[in-house]
């Protein structure tokens, strides 16, 4: 049997802030709950295409796991928990804005 | 230290201006992120987790005390407020904006600083012994020989697209502080029947795959450096592989050709350049030694047994050594305050380091690969003034070469390539030891953590390593042990499987048990130790029952 399909969320940072945005289709937000979320490999496919059309305003989209959450997204490995956060050893970045 | 030239300057300014136009370029869609990411990183700037970082170069680690004001003015105008030391003997600004990196070039380069050669597969910042200059074995300053190097290497045409980056490093001394083992090339200033010349040492380097580096040379007269140095980039700019990135550093070219092989190819290489260069000219070498002259130290009466503090004789023990002038010192500032982050310093203590430098040391401050701030040249009439001041400035951690003296890479914290964190351990091991006394029971002892297979933070080397993985999508920390970046040079072992994010500081502390219970006198280092008893006891130590049952 096929494994399930994760969930996706299309993320990046901002081209001039250097921070991380998520694709909201259409549009970014800073927050990775307002991320729109994909639940089959075509709208994957289709929601990354469609976050990449503003290659002036990010740098390099890509998709990340996601579970949903009372039907909002969170995401599911670390590396991707951390990016919503900010570092550890100090309060920067997401947690302090 | 080296002083610019207009030329020099000319450069520098020539390049902030075509990145600037670069920048503008890519803001305004001109640029592709694909055609402007070779070119920001061409000026050290990536593109992190959270956000952009600014790698800047700190040449053998050296700097006046106006550059370290320079770089505290760029972190409170453009930063948060604190820079990062690297074991690059770089800094790093963590959270600059691509607008304004251009801003901060032309900043760096009102002190002729910058940030070219920081990235990308080039030949990058030149380190060197962090006591370059004031150590008393020492045969020549490791800083003339690197700044002759960094001239060459600077926009050096031919070698701007490397198979990978390349890294040199020079000491001065037979005691190698500058990890010349583990670098592309290494470089250790030698003298035979009185003449000055080069141990050459190739194809070191950590990484994925450790290795030792190879001497390739005993003796390279000094007037064929740069005949030489071309010879071995020209030869693995051809012959290094390009198919596969974790296979393109040197150090693979001279393990699966062979060092024989390999040796005759440059020989052959150095013949033709020896025809086509000139020998390096003694008068261009004599200019470079004349910069790095410190200009008169001071002759103050002083009583070496007047009555210190215990506090002072405490941080001077741990932190002080000798000076090639018996009448100073050369002081080791801790960035590693207990809990802290390693190598971080706050523009106010960049600020507090440079008024230190001025008033007391010369002007001169280094960047060691440790990532700890030196003050090289301190008479020590002065200790007491210097002590006190670094005191105010939160900067007097007694720690020095100590468990709590960590190096760690930024780990995932910030880097886009780590698998998992180092920061918090690094922090977490030194609360865990944060007693100053325990720490000196346990003596000279390395720890070192990477947060990836890349080991920006040496753990190979570390005499305890640690590296932080990626297993099924949680964080696992790897232990070696024995490594060694000194002369001796010994990759860690490995002791077995890794240990959760949160069992990674337990499993140090029953190594450092297993290590007091079974030393032969306090004078028996850990690394002696582990030397002399091998892996099983601490294998024992971390794995208990589980390890026994297994046996």
């Amino acid at each position: 049997m096929p494994r399930p399909f994760s969930p996706k969320v299309a993320t990046t940072n901002h081209l001039i802030e250097g921070d991380v945005i998520y694709f909201t289709d259409p549009g970014w937000s800073r927050e990775h709950t307002d991320a729109a979320v994909a639940t089959t490999e075509e709208e994957a496919n289709a929601l990354l295409e469609r976050a990449s059309q503003e290659p002036h305003l990010t740098v390099g989209v890509y998709l990340a796991d996601a579970a949903l959450v009372d039907g909002r997204p969170i995401p599911t490995h670390f590396r991707e928990e951390f990016r919503t956060r900010g570092p550890s050893n100090y309060f920067h970045g997401k947690q302090a804005d | 230290m080296y002083i610019y030239t207009d030329f020099d300057r000319n450069f520098l300014r020539a390049r902030v201006a075509e990145f600037r136009d670069q920048v503008e370029r890519r803001i305004d869609g001109s640029l592709t992120e694909d055609e402007f990411k070779p070119l920001r990183l061409m000026n050290g700037l990536y593109l992190q987790l959270h956000a952009y970082m600014l790698r800047v170069a700190i040449p053998y680690g050296s700097l006046r005390s106006a550059q370290m004001r320079k770089l505290a003015e760029i972190a409170d105008r453009w930063d948060k407020g604190y820079g990062h030391f690297t074991t690059r003997q770089n800094i790093q600004f963590n959270w600059p904006k691509l607008s304004d990196v251009p801003d901060m070039l032309d900043a760096l380069a009102d002190v002729n600083m910058h940030a070219i050669q920081t990235s990308g597969n080039c030949i990058r910042n030149v380190t060197a012994d962090h006591f370059a200059g004031a150590t008393p074995d020492e045969v020549e300053d490791p800083r003339i020989t690197a700044e002759l190097i960094r001239q060459w290497s600077t926009d050096h045409p031919e070698f701007a697209y490397l198979p990978r980056k390349f890294k040199l490093a020079v000491t001065g001394t037979e005691e190698d502080r500058a990890v010349i083992r583990f670098h592309d090339i290494g470089i250790r200033v030698r003298e035979q029947d009185g003449e000055v010349g080069y141990q050459i040492v190739i194809g070191g380097g950590l990484g994925r795959t450790p290795m030792i580096g190879k001497v390739v040379r005993e003796f390279l007269p000094r007037a064929d450096l740069f005949a030489y140095l071309e010879a071995i980039l020209k030869v693995y700019n051809l012959s290094g592989r390009r198919d596969n990135k974790y296979k393109a550093r040197i150090k693979i070219l001279v393990h699966e050709t062979g060092l024989e092989e390999l040796k005759s190819r440059i020989e052959t290489e150095f013949a033709t350049q020896k025809r086509l260069l000139p020998d390096l000219n003694p008068e261009v070498v004599a200019n470079v030694r004349a910069s790095f002259v410190t200009p008169a130290f001071k002759d103050t009466d002083f009583d070496p047994n007047k009555a210190q503090s215990p506090a002072l004789r405490a941080f001077l023990d741990t932190n002080a050594r000798d000076h090639a002038r018996a009448d100073h010192a050369s002081v080791t500032v801790s960035i590693k305050p207990i809990g802290g982050t390693p190598g971080d310093a706050t523009s106010d203590q960049m600020r507090a380091l440079a008024d230190i430098a001025e008033a007391y040391g010369y002007d001169e401050l280094r960047i060691s690969h440790e990532q700890n701030v030196i003050l090289p040249h301190v008479h020590r009439a002065d200790l007491p003034a210097v002590y006190d001041a670094l005191r105010a400035a939160g900067l007097a951690t007694a720690n020095v070469g100590l468990i709590s003296d960590i190096i760690a890479c930024p780990g995932m914290d910030y880097c886009a390539l780590a698998t998992a964190r180092s920061i918090p351990i690094a922090q977490q091991i030194g609360e865990a030891f944060s007693d100053l006394d325990a720490q000196h029971d346990i003596g000279p002892l390395k720890i070192k953590i990477s947060g990836c297979i890349n080991a920006c933070g040496h753990h190979h080397v570390g005499h305890i390593g640690i590296l932080g993985l990626d297993r099924a999508g949680v964080e696992n920390y790897q232990i070696t042990l024995g490594g060694d970046g000194t002369e001796e040079a010994a990759v860690g072992t490995r002791t077995g499987p890794g240990f959760a994010y949160d069992e990674i500081v337990p499993a140090v502390e029953r190594l450092i048990e297993a290590y007091l219970d079974q030393r032969l006198s306090p004078e028996e280092t850990f690394l002696a130790a582990y030397r002399r008893l091998g892996l099983a006891p601490f294998k024992d130590a971390l794995y208990g029952d589980a390890h026994a049952k297994a046996a």
